[in-house]
């Protein structure tokens, strides 16, 4: 593609901007929404600037009840609890992916195929499929109500199984055998080479589970019933559900903004390891 | 240090056996050399007695030691690999340290070792350095150098010079052999290159189809080789073979030319002769068709038939030769020269 014809040129930078105007749109509306007062915003036209109340919206939502006259959890703790489920899946999916890759790879034992195939699988079996046996299993376990109850039926991961075992394949074996000469036994060469030498498809991984621990809604829906246990996402849409009024809408924007913050974080944070995560074979 | 004993050595993979009661003892501080073309079991003999492949009967000794069960972190070795198989993540110092930082030595005992091992092999300045910053020759060093640290009874290389450039690799061989009798550690060498195998080898071990061809010294496999296999493999470019048939002290050749040759044995034989060991001469008995000619500067190779056969001969001419291609050369060859094979089991036929 060194092509440079003035007309390709336009067209790729018109498809370009009318694809971050799409993106930035909404965000930008959000984050207007979000510095105005609540009467500003029951007035038409609405506002396309942002005005001066960002910091009481900000203040009022993070450390009070979040909307006014409502018994919901205050915000932080619902961010909280966003982050510790979106924390534990990724690092409990990271965990469990990396030892059964490990296992399944480098070990010999009996069905071993078998079981691979079996792991696999359960990529045809998501959440969705299987809610009500999950759910059932969760509530006589009494995990309802609890950090365990929203992650663990969220942990095991095919996926992540499969692509760990992709790159221990790529590892030579000469590594392996080098270490037992050095005289590493199976877990020092776990943690000594394996896990160095996987880091960035770690931390690409970190990145991928980590947005999608932190945008579940169905799950924490059904197994938070206590008002202390919901997640940010879900308190988005229970804000827009109020009787008898229209949604303080500079509030719920504010909470939303809240709400993609981490992720964003994340991404900025583990840029550079996550391309060369996706990227890098040299091994 | 120690002497390596193979006894009745076998290894199978699924009911295919794919070596065959190897046996050999290896001296305290000798360097052997495992030859042969590739997929003949060399690897894998080596490996059996790194302790990387099991045994499937036999025994492998080190030192007077049965380790045919032993773990290859016990077994007092260190490998040298083909692809190096450096750990990426780590440092050059890093790497060398591993083996003796899990064996659990003392900190400055690591350092004062991997110091030493670094001046004897020349590469302080990249200790520091991750792998991927070095050259190939520079990685080989290091591989040497985790090696070397190990202090071990045995060093063991697989092909360790394959993924060099030709020059690189004559001037490592030296550097290997020096080495190796610097420290005077026993060595197990393998390689598909005779060249090598000759140079660096106090004695080789031919290995063909999981059997050993043959045991013994580089000049004894050049002037004495018990198969035809050996006899061909050992030698650059290899010996010409021409079927013969014995009678009363005489070789008659495919086209009739007959060779005066002493030895008791008649019938049909097949005669083994060296490009250089034929020797130009105008009433030479042996007449060589040229096809094709070699310039190497220091010897003129001369490609061609025996006349009025099929037979394909080379003959080494010393210097500078000019030759037309479709001239008859006649050559001739001293009797201890002469190697006779037996047509069917190919072993030597003793004099």
């Amino acid at each position: 593609m060194v092509e440079r014809r003035p007309f390709i040129v336009f067209l790729t930078h018109f498809i370009l901007v009318v694809g971050v105007v799409a993106i930035a749109l909404p965000i930008w509306i959000t984050f207007v929404a979000a510095s105005h007062s609540e009467i500003r915003m029951t007035q038409v036209p609405l506002p396309l600037w942002p005005g001066d109340q960002l910091w009481v919206n900000f203040k009022n939502t993070l450390f009070g009840n979040g909307l006014e006259g409502t018994e919901t959890a205050p915000v932080w703790l619902m961010l909280t609890n966003s982050l510790v489920m979106a924390m534990m899946i990724s690092i409990g999916k990271i965990a469990i992916s990396l030892l059964s890759a490990f296992a399944i790879v480098y070990f010999k034992f009996p069905f071993r195929m078998g079981i691979f195939w079996l792991i696999f699988i359960t990529l045809m079996l998501p959440v969705e499929v299987r809610i009500l046996p999950t759910f059932e299993v969760v509530a006589q376990l009494g995990m309802l109500n609890s950090y365990w109850g929203l992650t663990i039926p969220l942990i095991a991961s095919a996926t992540a199984t499969f692509m760990f075992r992709q790159v221990f394949l790529t590892i030579p074996d000469e590594m392996l055998e080098s270490a037992r000469i050095d005289g590493a036994g199976p877990m020092r060469f776990f943690w000594d080479i394996l896990l160095p030498l996987s880091r960035t498809n770690i931390a690409a991984l970190f990145v991928i589970l980590f947005i999608y621990g932190w945008n579940q809604y169905l799950w924490p829906l059904l197994i938070t019933t206590d008002q202390d246990m919901t997640t940010i996402v879900i308190s988005i849409k229970q804000m827009l559900e109020v009787a008898e009024a229209s949604p303080q809408w500079n509030i719920v924007m504010m909470v939303a903004l809240l709400a993609m913050l981490p992720p964003i974080l994340v991404v900025i944070g583990m840029q550079k390891l996550f391309v060369q995560g996706l990227t890098e074979t040299d091994k | 240090m120690a002497n390596i004993n193979l006894v009745n050595l076998t290894k199978s993979y699924d009911n295919t056996e794919v070596l065959h009661h190897i046996e050999g003892s290896i001296a305290d501080g000798e360097f052997i050399v495992i030859v042969g073309p590739s997929g003949c079991g060399k690897s894998t003999l080596l490996r059996m007695i790194a302790g990387l492949e099991t045994v499937t009967s036999g025994e492998v000794f080190i030192g007077d030691k049965m380790v045919n069960d032993v773990e290859p972190a016990h077994r007092d070795i260190a490998m040298v690999f083909q692809n190096y198989a450096l750990y990426p993540h780590m440092s050059v110092e890093q790497n060398m340290a591993y083996g003796l930082k899990i064996r659990g030595l003392p900190k400055d005992e690591i350092a004062k070792r991997v110091r030493e091992a670094a001046e004897i092999l020349e590469i302080t300045e990249y200790l520091s350095r991750k792998p991927r910053q070095l050259s190939g020759g520079q990685r080989q060093r290091v591989a040497m150098g985790r090696a070397i640290v190990r202090d071990p009874q045995v060093f063991l290389f697989d092909e360790p010079l394959s993924n060099l450039d030709a020059k690189l690799r004559v001037q490592m061989r030296l550097e290997i052999r020096k080495l190796q009798k610097r420290l005077g550690v026993t060595s197990i060498y393998v390689t598909h290159d005779q060249v090598e195998a000759m140079t660096l080898g106090d004695r080789l071990m031919v290995l063909n189809a999981g059997y050993v061809e043959q045991f013994g010294t580089p000049v004894e496999l050049y002037q004495c080789p018990e198969t035809v296999f050996v006899a061909g493999f050992i030698g650059s470019p290899s010996m010409n073979f021409l079927s013969v048939t014995v009678a009363d002290g005489v070789l008659t050749l495919e086209n009739g030319a007959t060779v005066a040759f002493s030895n008791g044995h008649s019938g049909t034989a097949l005669l083994g002769v060296r490009p250089e060991s034929l020797i130009a001469n105008p009433d030479g008995a042996v007449r060589l068709k040229v096809e094709m000619v070699e310039q190497l500067g220091a010897n003129t190779l001369v490609h061609g038939h025996l006349e009025g056969t099929g037979t394909e001969m080379v003959a080494s001419l010393p210097g500078i030769e000019t030759v037309e291609s479709g001239t008859v050369l006649r050559f001739d060859a001293p009797q201890e020269a002469l190697h006779l094979f037996d047509a069917a089991t190919q072993k030597r036929l003793e004099t």
